[in-house]
């Protein structure tokens, strides 16, 4: 088979292209190249900076593997960072990286896997896909702590099809050790947790920058309307938060709504912010088919599954939760498979 | 592999390194030294310089070495600059090398007034346009003699004579860097002040280059330190590198006329095969003065990312414009100067010929190119 790898210069990444080299496969390596800064600068955080480029390159010559570094600038400021600031400014709460996932790793790669000559698309994710002679499916990690079957509930049948994730059946750890085991350069490199395109400053930072159009005061209102405070933008919050509302009042108070029509920034106590179901937009049958029903539904990338009833694009909780933001991703199980994922298009109480 | 990108370097041609080698070896004096060992290396710099000299038609002491194209057309254009001249002023060409063109934006922003003209469709500068942006503040204009994207040849004598009659104060750089293999460089025919050459474009070694520097003509240094190269360069001399760079240009040199006529009957080969193979291929720069080693051809519809990386894949090493840091192509600056569109330049790929190309390997490379094409469309 021919495999190609797409290589963040991480431990992970790393692994998986040494494991299908291991198994015999053809393998190439590759790095996107998603993001520069307006002056052209290389982001310095995240998952794709210079120095983790020359790290995977590094590694592909370890492994003896063909390397190249694919320009995906303009698929990810269209499809990723764009989306990341619409996002914002219409008051949602977007994951970026689950978009550069979907719209940039696997949609826009796996388009091009034939113009590659290649038969798969290997990447580094902490999940497992398995063929059971009908259909393909999605499954959680080995090492539950670390299992991204979330970001990627997004995929459909043909793209499973086409992607391999062989370190999905590895625990962190064994993972770490495969790569000591093989003296590769990344074996103890930390993880990246910042969004690549941001750096190490606050995200709100970067929306002030980039859509300073989007500053527009509005009041930050009580859940009965009466003005609390002004605010100098709804890009600053999201809903959940605690922190940084500028106002001063004696019980904690919560952002629970955003309302972008008028820049208004709805708090609430804590208990308003319990959401009893959510609409989904966009949804995409993991599994092949749609469900409807009990399900296990995950709406944070590290949150714990909660039981849920699907009717349609309709999902009811069976217990109410907190901070539920419309423009995250909503991903749907039955027990490790995922059935579906989805976005949150709005919230119920 | 066949070996398709020598206007990004070339293997060293036989004997270079064998002349290098005792430089690197035995004779490793510091060339400013005093003992027997340093005076061994001061004596090979020396002559070393002169045969370089006497491949260009300038003299011994006019040359100053460097560690390549970078670091000569940095110091034609900021030593011509902030030299004692009030002249501050620089004029370019928008298809030159970035090392020009980031000087230039460099001296830009420090404040200096800096112009850029731009091509027609063929690569030409418009001689007109380009003596419109001289004037009294001009201290230097810097122009390629051959395009290292594209193979366009510039009318240089014709330029420089013009620029030379309209301000007679100016100064003319060339980065003559693409063209030694294949064009006889002469400074005084030429009519240069300044003019860049780095060797392993055509069979010396990297990082051993000079930058011509006529009888006269006011420069400060950019690197300063020990005052060597007449305090035009400072820093310990790269003996081994100056004996290949001279043992490089002399072989070149006697090459030049089998060069032209050999690597170039291969080039036109090549370009004819492919030419015939697809209706909608386009030469980039079909019409004009091209060198006989490059080759800039465009195939709608396929992005040269993807052709360069199945050519590697099949053997073939070509390139594109050029890479960032992390090795990601970009988009060509030259091929846009030149009116085509973004997408246009991501379709373009550059082929380039050199000392050691055969016949044989381009009649290969030239029917894995075409499989590849009608595959990817």
């Amino acid at each position: 088979m021919r495999a190609l790898v797409a290589m963040s210069g991480g431990v992970d990444s790393s692994v998986a292209a040494a494991l299908m080299r291991e198994a015999g496969h053809e393998v190439v390596g590759v790095t996107l190249k998603l993001w520069s800064g307006p002056n052209g600068e290389a982001p310095t955080a995240g998952c794709c900076t210079v120095s983790d480029a020359e790290d995977a390159r590094r590694v592909a010559a370890q492994l003896d593997i063909p390397y190249y570094v694919l320009d995906y600038t303009d698929e990810f400021r269209d499809g990723v960072v764009d989306r990341f600031v619409e996002g914002y400014v219409s008051g949602r709460t977007p994951n970026p990286c689950i978009e550069c996932n979907r719209m940039v790793k696997f949609d826009r790669l796996l388009g091009r896997l034939d113009e590659f000559d290649s038969d798969v698309l290997v990447t580094g994710h902490h999940a497992r896909v398995r063929f059971d002679g009908g259909s393909w499916s999605l499954h959680r990690g080995a090492d539950g702590a670390k299992d991204q079957s979330y970001v990627l509930s997004m995929l459909t049948q043909s793209e499973l099809a086409r992607t391999r994730f062989p370190v999905g059946d590895l625990t962190k750890a064994a993972v770490r050790a495969k790569a000591a085991a093989l003296g590769l350069r990344t074996a103890a490199k930390p993880e990246s947790m910042d969004i690549c395109f941001v750096g190490h400053r606050d995200y709100r930072g970067f929306l002030r920058d980039v859509a300073p159009e989007a500053l527009t005061p509005g009041p930050l209102v009580d859940a009965e309307g009466e003005e609390m405070g002004r605010h100098e933008g709804i890009i600053g919050f999201t809903v959940g938060q605690r922190r940084g509302l500028g106002v001063a009042v004696g019980e904690p108070r919560f952002v629970i709504r955003i309302e972008p029509a008028t820049s208004t920034v709805v708090l609430g106590r804590r208990h308003q912010l319990a959401v009893h179901g959510v609409h989904l937009a966009e949804i995409t049958w993991t599994a092949g088919a749609p469900v409807s029903g009990k399900v296990m539904a995950q709406y944070r990338a590290h949150g714990d599954p909660v039981p849920a009833a699907l009717h349609d694009e309709r999902l009811l909780f069976s217990e109410p939760q907190e901070a539920v933001a419309p423009g995250q991703t909503m991903a749907l199980y039955d027990a490790d498979r995922v059935l579906g994922g989805a976005l949150i298009a709005r919230t119920f109480a | 592999m066949i070996y398709l990108d020598h206007a990004a370097t070339t293997p060293m041609r036989p004997g270079v390194w064998d002349a290098m080698r005792p430089y690197a070896d035995d004779v490793f004096g510091n060339s400013s030294g005093i003992h027997e060992v340093s005076r061994r290396a001061k004596n090979a710099l020396e002559e070393a310089r002169e045969r370089i000299a006497g491949t260009i038609g300038a003299k011994q002491g006019d040359i100053v070495l460097t560690s390549g194209g970078t670091e000569s057309d940095n110091l034609a254009l900021k030593g011509a600059v902030f030299s004692q001249s009030p002249r501050r002023g620089v004029v370019t060409v928008a298809t030159e090398h970035e090392a020009v063109l980031e000087t230039v934006d460099f001296l830009r922003r420090f404040g200096l007034p800096t112009a850029i003209v731009g091509v027609d469709h063929q690569g030409a500068v418009d001689p007109e346009s380009l003596l419109n942006a001289v004037d009294a503040n001009t201290a230097l204009v810097s122009i390629m003699t051959i395009n290292n994207e594209t193979g366009v040849i510039q009318d240089l004598p014709t330029i420089v004579e013009a620029v030379k009659r309209h301000e007679p104060e100016v100064l003319v750089h060339t980065d003559a860097v693409q063209a030694f293999s294949t064009e006889p460089i002469d400074v005084d025919a030429l009519g240069v002040d300044l003019l860049t050459i780095t060797g392993h474009k055509f069979g010396g070694s990297k990082g051993a280059g000079l930058l011509y520097v006529r009888e006269g003509t006011p420069l400060e240094p950019v690197l300063h330190g020990g005052g060597q190269e007449l305090g035009r360069r400072s820093g310990t001399h790269d003996v081994a590198g100056a004996v290949g760079l001279a043992a490089a240009m002399e072989t070149a040199a006697a090459d030049r006329a089998r060069f032209r006529a050999e690597i170039g009957e291969i080039r036109n080969e090549f370009e004819k095969r492919i030419v015939a193979a697809f209706a909608d291929v386009v030469v980039n720069t079909p019409d004009r003065a091209r060198s006989p080693q490059h080759l800039n051809v465009r195939f709608p519809g396929v992005r040269n990312e993807t052709l360069l990386l199945r050519l590697d894949r099949a053997g073939v090493a070509a390139s594109a414009g050029s890479a960032c840091q992390s090795g990601a192509s970009e988009v060509s600056h030259v091929l846009e100067a030149m009116g085509l569109t973004p997408d246009q330049a991501r379709e373009s790929v550059r082929f380039s010929f050199g000392w050691n190309s055969s016949a044989d390997e381009a009649l290969e490379a030239s029917d894995i190119l075409i499989g590849l094409v009608e595959e990817l469309r």
